[in-house]
C-alpha cells in the first residue's frame, strides 16, 4: 500500500472550491445541449446566439445568470435542447431566432413560452418541466446525472458538483483492499457486456505480485446503434478519469490508457482537455492530491476495427500491432499489456465507481435486482418515437423502456422486436415485452445485455434481412485469425443472402442452426462466439419469416429485393414524372399527366420511386 | 503523391519507441495525405525500426487507413443499425448509382469518394451522410439528391 501524506489532502479540494466560487449550483443558468446529436441539429449556433444576445442586452451584472454548453441531455429526438435551470424549463427544437424571446420572456420575466415546449404526443399536453416529460420521468439518472448540468470543458464545474471527492476519500481514508471490498459489496458488474463482477476483477489484478500494472478504459464503442460511452465521455469525462484513478489505486497501477474510437472526435477533444486539467490540478500525474500515489493516463485512438473492443485485441492494438485477439488464459489481470497485469473496464463501469464510493455500496446495491445491481444506460434507437439515451434501474421491464420512456413506435406501426446487445446480441420479440431487464433474463431469452444498444424494429422490418445485416457486419469485422469465425461467418452470410434473394433452399434453416452452434463453440474470441446470436435468435422467434422466404418465396415485411415488385397505383398517380426522371434504371415509362408504368424486368427494386412519390402512388408487393 | 520527403520528416518522429509509435505515426500520415503513400510506409518502417511487412499488415488491418488516394470530397454513409432500419441502404444504393461507383470507390474525375461508416452514434438523425466532416441527418433520396447537386454546383463555380 502506498504511503499517504494525508494531512494536506482535504485542503486541495477546499482550495479549488474557494477559488472557483460557490460550492452549489444555484443561480439561474441556461444549459444548451452540446452532444454530437444536438450539434448536428445546430446547437452550436443556439449557444452562440445566447452569448451574443446576452452581451448585446448588456445584462452583465444586471441579472444573475450564465450560459453553458453541456454534454448530451439524452432526448436526442427533440434537439437542439435548451433547459433553464434551476426551474428546469425545457425547450425543444430551438433555433437561434428563438433565443432573444427566451431571454426577454423566460429569463427576465419568468414567463414560459408555450410554443417552444415539448408536446407529449399521447396526451397533447405541453410539458414545461424537464423531469415531468415521460422520457425523463421514468428514468433513474445516476451515472448521467451531471450530463445536462455541467460544462464538461471546465474541471471546476465537476469539482463544484462534488467531483473528485471520492478520490479524496479513497486516498485519505481507505486502503486498496477497502476500495475493492466496497466495489464488491456494491454488486457492480462490468458494463461492457459480459457482466463480470468488477470488484473481483480488481482483486485478481491486485493479487498479482508484479510492480508494473495498467488500467485501461475500453471506450472502443463499436456496436452500431450504441452511443452510451460516447455521451459519458463527451458530457462528463472527469468522472471516468476519477473512476480510473480510484481503480488504479486499488489495483496498484501507475499507468492508464483510454482506448477510444477515432469516429468520436468530440469525445476525444473533451477527454484530452479533461486529462490536461486533471493533471494541472493534481488529480492525475505524480503524487495525486499530495499522496505518494502516481497515475498517468494517456489516450490511444482506435483506428476503426470492431474486434478491438475485445480486450486482448485492444491491448495488441495499444502495443502497436494489428488488433488480433489471443486465447485466454492468461487473462489480462495476470498477463496483459506488454505482459503486465492489466485491468480493463468499460466507460460506464469506470464512471460508476466514484458514485459507489461517494454514496456507499449499500445505496448502490439497493438499486436493481437480486443479481444485477445498479443502473444501466441504454441508447434507444431505430423505429422508436423518442430516440435517445436513457438510464434505468436494472430490472425495469422492456415495455416501460420502449413505451413509457421511448414513447412507442412512430407512425402507428406495431412493435415487432427489440435487438439488444448489437451484433453479439439477440432480439426480444413482442410476446416477451414484459421481461424484466437484467443480465440473466436477457441471456435466458437468447439475447445479451451487451453494452446497452437497444434497437427497436417495427412491423416493416424483415427479421431475416435484420439478421443478414448483423452477419454482414460481423463477417466484415472478423479479424480472420481463427477459422470458425473467418469462414463460418462467410458461409452463414452467403446462406442468408441467398434466402433474402429468394434463392433459399429447404434445409437452409437447419444448416444455419448447426453452423451457428459450431461457430459459437469453436471461435477464439467473443466476436466469433457471439456472431451467430442474431441469426439464432431471429430463428427462435421468427422462424415463420425464414420459412416464408424459403418455401413461399415471399418477404412478409416487403423488404427483401429479390422477393418484391414495385408497381404504380393508377388511381393515385398524377403523372408528375418525378419517379420517371429519377429512376436509375430507366424502368419507368409514361408521359406528363398520364399514369406511369414500371417495367418489372428493368426495375432493380431500389425503392427510389416510392421514396420520392408525394402521392402514395407506388406500391410494393 | 503530393508529399515531399522533407514534409514526411516532420511527420514521422525519428527514434521513438518502435512498434509502439506505429499506429499513431500512420494516423498522422493518413491525416496529412488522406491516404498512406508507399514512400511514407517505407520511411516509417526504416525510422521506427519496424519491418515493412508489419507496417503493411497494420496499414491494411484498420479501416481508418487507406492505401489509395481519396477523392476531393469524401461522402460517408452511416451503416449503423438505427440508420439501417431507417433506410440507409437505399441512400447508399442511390449514391452508388448517381456517382457511378461502388462503395469504397472514387469517381474518375477524383472528385468523390463514397464510403460507409459503422456507426456515428447520432442515431436520432438517421440516416446520416457525412461529407468532408459535415453531418447531414434524416436523409431521404430527395435530400441526398440536393446535397450532391449542391456539391457539384460548387465544384463548377469554384473548381
Amino acid at each position: 500500500m502506498v504511503e499517504l501524506r494525508a494531512s494536506s489532502i482535504p485542503e486541495v479540494i477546499e482550495e479549488h472550491l474557494a477559488e472557483s466560487g460557490s460550492a452549489e449550483l444555484t443561480t439561474t443558468y441556461v444549459t444548451v445541449c452540446g452532444g454530437t446529436g444536438c450539434r448536428i441539429y445546430g446547437s452550436d449556433d443556439v449557444f452562440e446566439a445566447f452569448k451574443q444576445e446576452f452581451s448585446r442586452l448588456n445584462l452583465n451584472g444586471e441579472v444573475d445568470f450564465s450560459i453553458k454548453s453541456t454534454g448530451c441531455h439524452g432526448f436526442c429526438e427533440q434537439g437542439p435542447l435548451v433547459v433553464i435551470r434551476p426551474q428546469e424549463i425545457m425547450y425543444v427544437h430551438i433555433r437561434p431566432k428563438d433565443v432573444p424571446e427566451i431571454i426577454t420572456k423566460t429569463i427576465l420575466e419568468g414567463e414560459v413560452i408555450e410554443r417552444l415546449l415539448y408536446i407529449d404526443p399521447h396526451t397533447g399536453e405541453a410539458i414545461a418541466k424537464e423531469s415531468e416529460a415521460s422520457f425523463y420521468k421514468h428514468q433513474k439518472r445516476v451515472v448521467l446525472d451531471l450530463n445536462g448540468l455541467i460544462d464538461p470543458f471546465e474541471i471546476d464545474e465537476y469539482i463544484r458538483a462534488g467531483g473528485y471527492k471520492s478520490l479524496e476519500t479513497v486516498l485519505t481514508k481507505m486502503s486498496p483492499e477497502d476500495v475493492i471490498d466496497e466495489i464488491k459489496c456494491s454488486g457492480l458488474r462490468g458494463r461492457g457486456g459480459a457482466g463480470f463482477p468488477t470488484g473481483l476483477k480488481w482483486e485478481l489484478c491486485r493479487q498479482q505480485p508484479e510492480d508494473i500494472k495498467y488500467v485501461i478504459c475500453n471506450a472502443d464503442e463499436g456496436d452500431p446503434g450504441a452511443y452510451m460511452d460516447r455521451s459519458i465521455m463527451e458530457g462528463n469525462p472527469h468522472r471516468v478519469l476519477e473512476g480510473m484513478a480510484i481503480g488504479a489505486y486499488a489495483i496498484g497501477a501507475q499507468q492508464g490508457y483510454v482506448y477510444i474510437r477515432n469516429e468520436y472526435p468530440l469525445a476525444v477533444r473533451h477527454l484530452r482537455q479533461a486529462i490536461d486539467q486533471a493533471q494541472e490540478r493534481g488529480f492525475l500525474g505524480k503524487n495525486l492530491l499530495n499522496s505518494d500515489f502516481d497515475l498517468n493516463v494517456n489516450i490511444k485512438l482506435g483506428s476503426g476495427a470492431f474486434v478491438c473492443g475485445e480486450e486482448t485485441a485492444l491491448m495488441a492494438s495499444i502495443e502497436g500491432r494489428i488488433g488480433e485477439p489471443r486465447p485466454r488464459p492468461p487473462y489480462p489481470s495476470q498477463s496483459g499489456l506488454w505482459g503486465h497485469p492489466t485491468n480493463i473496464n468499460n466507460v460506464k463501469t469506470w464512471a460508476s465507481v466514484p458514485i459507489i464510493i461517494n454514496r456507499g455500496a449499500d445505496w448502490y446495491a439497493n438499486i436493481g435486482t437480486e443479481n444485477s445491481k445498479g443502473t444501466m444506460i441504454f441508447s434507444l434507437v431505430g423505429n422508436i418515437c423518442n430516440t435517445g439515451l436513457v438510464e434505468v434501474p436494472l430490472g425495469v421491464s422492456m415495455r416501460e423502456l420502449i413505451f413509457d420512456i421511448g414513447g412507442g413506435i412512430p407512425n402507428g406501426k406495431r412493435f415487432k422486436a427489440a435487438q439488444v446487445g448489437g451484433p453479439s446480441g439477440g432480439c426480444i420479440p413482442a410476446e416477451h415485452i414484459d421481461v424484466k431487464i437484467d443480465y440473466e433474463s436477457l441471456t435466458s431469452l437468447g439475447a445479451i445485455m451487451g453494452s446497452g444498444g437497444l434497437v427497436v424494429a417495427d412491423e416493416d422490418t424483415c427479421m431475416v434481412d435484420f439478421a443478414r445485416y448483423f452477419m454482414e457486419f460481423t463477417q466484415e469485422e472478423s479479424c480472420g485469425k481463427c477459422v470458425p469465425c473467418r469462414l463460418g461467418t462467410k458461409a452463414m452470410l452467403a446462406t442468408l443472402e441467398q434466402i433474402c434473394a429468394g434463392q433459399g433452399r429447404p434445409g437452409d434453416i437447419e444448416y444455419l442452426v448447426e453452423l451457428g452452434q459450431e461457430i459459437r463453440k469453436s471461435s477464439l474470441c467473443g466476436l466469433g462466439q457471439t456472431a451467430p446470436n442474431p441469426v439464432l435468435s431471429t430463428l427462435r422467434y421468427f422462424r415463420d419469416e425464414y420459412e416464408a422466404h424459403i418455401f413461399e418465396g415471399t418477404c412478409p415485411a416487403r423488404v427483401c429485393k429479390g422477393l418484391i415488385t414495385y408497381s404504380v397505383i393508377p388511381e393515385n398517380c398524377t403523372g408528375c414524372m418525378v419517379c420517371l426522371r429519377n429512376c436509375p434504371e430507366n424502368a419507368i415509362s409514361g408521359v406528363k399527366q398520364e399514369v406511369h408504368v414500371i417495367d418489372v424486368d428493368k426495375c432493380n427494386r431500389c425503392g427510389t420511386c416510392m421514396s420520392l412519390c408525394k402521392f402514395n402512388a407506388i406500391s410494393v408487393s | 503523391m503530393d508529399a515531399t520527403i522533407s514534409e514526411l520528416y516532420t511527420i514521422i518522429e525519428r527514434g521513438v519507441a518502435g512498434e509502439r509509435a506505429l499506429i499513431a505515426t500512420l494516423e498522422k500520415i493518413q491525416e496529412r495525405y488522406r491516404y498512406l503513400p508507399p514512400e511514407a510506409l517505407v520511411l516509417a518502417s526504416a525510422w521506427l525500426g519496424v519491418p515493412l511487412s508489419q507496417v503493411y499488415s497494420v496499414a491494411t488491418f484498420y479501416n481508418a487507413f487507406s492505401l489509395v488516394p481519396k477523392g476531393k470530397h469524401c461522402m460517408s454513409v452511416c451503416m449503423g443499425t438505427a440508420c439501417h432500419v431507417r433506410g440507409s441502404p437505399r441512400i447508399l444504393d442511390w449514391l452508388e448509382t448517381q456517382l457511378g461507383i461502388e462503395t469504397g470507390g472514387t469517381t474518375r474525375d477524383r472528385l468523390f469518394t463514397l464510403e460507409t461508416v459503422n456507426c456515428l452514434g447520432a442515431c436520432a438523425l438517421g440516416p446520416i451522410i457525412v461529407t468532408d466532416g459535415e453531418y447531414a441527418g434524416q436523409m431521404t433520396a430527395q435530400k441526398t439528391n440536393r446535397l450532391l447537386k449542391n456539391l457539384k454546383r460548387m465544384e463548377v463555380k469554384h473548381g
